[in-house]
């Protein structure tokens, strides 16, 4: 065997590996421009019916019509936003439960510590789409019940971390100098030990989001999520996959949005864990 | 005798490791219990809809016990679970639950039992010759696909595989049309694309946990050892670095097995397979709560005892997991 085996690390496969990640998070940047702002250079409306059904593509049409007459170029380019908006949401929610559960987790430690690490077992005991599909089942369907979810399925990781980087910086020298100065808990959590985990938490935060977008896709699939006629890259997958013979550009065009934002979104997030674990190492 | 001793921990252990696996199915049914019914939206007004008229929604919410207090009614739905009355379908036909989801939870088993007959080995395969020969042209391929794959959702992988198999090639039907009560292993051609969606889904993570535990153990001190004292290289590969990473592959065998119980709803909705998770999608639509409930239940405990089998499997195999406790 070779001697680089004998190192035990992971040595990293391919050698313009660098160059790879500055071309997706090209491909990363132009998709989520497109998901927030292309509404905007949509040339139809993405609701109105604007020509006969299932055209193939041609110069007015450049990704043809879908089973009503609407423009598929517009429904894609409008149908990016929604997901995005929502995955943000339901992770700053969870980041603002989550992060205050491990700071009062980490800091005080006792009960809430308990109490957290029980929820993270029984939350581990469960598929996140099986638990909120069970939610959407009491709440119905609709957007609410995919931030209420995707924000619950999150929580208790972001209070781990949380509280693990939290138990890092409690007993430094600034924490103990606040805590002689006579501050009280809030204003040492809030001044002192948040700005310091702060990296930590955002870094956590950009995967999280990816994983968000993801779960949020499937519910719009599913059906459980974004309800048509509004424009959704999943739904628009859902709606036309039974005429996928006669228009495939349908189906063609918001697979292709979906697959290179998540690859995306993927790739880079990797790159920037895998820059952070060596930074600290 | 320490013999005795080590083997009474590892009963000890064991038996712990079920307890907990009986407080978490506990806990759980708890939870979906509640989710389903506590909610805020009357369940009975929503199952009915709109048009029901008042009488209609009184029968229903007295037949679903709504009235009763929330702890009697829970421990109620309990022992019925626990006896294995399921209830009866609010929708439709008004059937036994037991009854309705009967041949849906053996089309889901069929399905996931071929997915996993094909993708343990495979990824198995592929993890351990990418691990052992690190940096090589297969290797850096499965790394290349598996950071591209583990991306995708098993929908958009499903979408390509139509678009790739029954519209541009059409080899393979685009949905399946097992209706009724046909076992779906009689007509394998409409298992093809959703195994095949659940494979190309499911198998770069395990090949990953693989390939990483199979280089951490070719970089021990005792392969080192090996390797010095004249060993052939196959045999230290099938001796010691697939023993060695025996226990992370299994705890990432029961990963898979447990992300193939999220993925297989998108999987079964996107080619029309009639099994439980399609089943469960109808029901949550519907608002169809008993049939919620038991599916859900059905699919914790499967979750669960992945868990708990996996766990007590990798005790078993790791002597150093055994006199840690």
């Amino acid at each position: 065997m070779s001697a680089a085996a004998g190192h035990g690390g992971e040595r990293r496969p391919g050698v313009s590996w660098r160059g790879a990640i500055g071309v997706w998070a090209v491909v990363g940047g132009v998709m989520l421009l497109v998901a927030l702002a292309g509404s905007l250079i949509a040339p139809y409306d993405p609701a109105a019916l604007v020509g006969k059904s299932f055209l193939l593509p041609g110069p007015d049409h450049w990704f043809g019509t879908d089973s009503l007459g609407r423009d598929v170029l517009s429904r894609v380019l409008a149908g990016g936003r929604t997901a995005v908006l929502l995955a943000v949401a339901a992770i700053v929610v969870a980041e603002a439960v989550g992060c205050v559960i491990g700071l009062l987790a980490g800091y005080r430690g006792g009960l809430v510590d308990a109490v957290l690490m029980r929820m993270n077992d029984v939350l581990l005991a469960f598929p996140a789409l099986l638990l909120v599909l069970v939610l959407a089942a009491g709440l119905g369907p609709g957007t609410v019940v995919l931030v209420v979810g995707v924000a619950v399925v999150n929580i208790p990781g972001i209070a781990r971390l949380a509280r693990a980087a939290t138990l890092g910086v409690a007993t430094t020298g600034y924490v103990e100098s606040a805590l002689v100065r006579g501050e009280g808990t809030a204003a040492i959590l809030r001044r002192e030990i948040l700005p310091n985990i702060a990296p930590t938490i955002v870094a956590d935060a950009g995967v999280r989001f990816a994983g968000a977008f993801l779960i949020i896709a499937g519910l719009n699939f599913l059906g459980i999520g974004i309800q048509p006629p509004a424009p959704d890259w999943a739904t628009m997958i859902a709606e036309n996959r039974s005429y996928i013979t006669l228009q495939p550009w349908t189906v063609i065009a918001p697979t292709a949005c979906i697959a290179l934002f998540a690859i995306s979104v993927n790739i880079v997030g990797e790159s920037v864990a895998r820059r952070r674990s060596r930074g600290r190492a | 005798m320490p013999g005795a001793a080590s083997s009474h921990g590892l009963i000890w252990m064991i038996l712990r490791r079920i307890g907990v696996a009986l407080v978490l199915a506990l806990v759980v049914s708890f939870l979906v219990y509640a989710a389903t019914t506590v909610l805020p939206g009357d369940v009975a007004a929503a199952v009915l809809g709109r048009n029901a008229t008042p009488e209609a929604v009184a029968a229903l919410r007295e037949q679903l016990g709504l009235g009763d207090p929330f702890a009697q009614r829970y421990l109620a739905w309990l022992g019925d679970l626990v006896r294995g009355d399921l209830g009866t379908s609010l929708a439709g036909t008004q059937m036994p639950v037991s009854e309705l989801i009967a041949t849906p939870v053996r089309n889901t088993a069929v399905l996931a039992g071929a997915t996993l007959l094909l993708l343990v080995p495979l990824a198995l395969v592929v993890g351990i010759l990418s691990g052992v020969r690190q940096g090589r042209a297969l290797d850096r391929a499965a790394a290349g696909v598996s950071l591209t794959l583990t991306a995708v959702p098993e929908f958009v992988v499903g979408a390509l595989l139509v678009l790739a198999l029954a519209v541009y090639v059409p080899v393979l039907p685009a949905v399946s049309l097992v209706s009724g009560d046909i076992n779906p292993l009689s007509v394998p051609e409409f298992l093809v694309l959703p195994v095949l969606t659940l494979i190309i889904a499911g198998a770069a993570y395990l090949i990953r946990i693989v390939r990483i535990s199979t280089i951490e153990a070719m970089a021990t001190d005792y392969v080192e050892a090996a390797r010095l004292a004249g060993v052939p290289e196959r045999r230290i590969v099938a001796r010691y670095a697939v023993r060695n990473s025996l226990a992370p592959t299994i705890q990432a065998v029961s990963a898979t097995a447990q992300w193939l119980l999220g993925g297989i709803f998108v999987v079964e909705v996107l080619f029309a397979y009639p099994g439980v998770g399609n089943a469960l999608v109808t029901a949550v639509q519907v608002r169809d709560v008993p049939v919620i409930q038991a599916i859900a239940m059905l699919l914790a405990l499967a979750f669960i005892l992945i868990n708990l089998v996996a766990d007590i499997a990798t005790i078993l195999v790791d002597p150093r997991l055994r006199t840690a406790a």
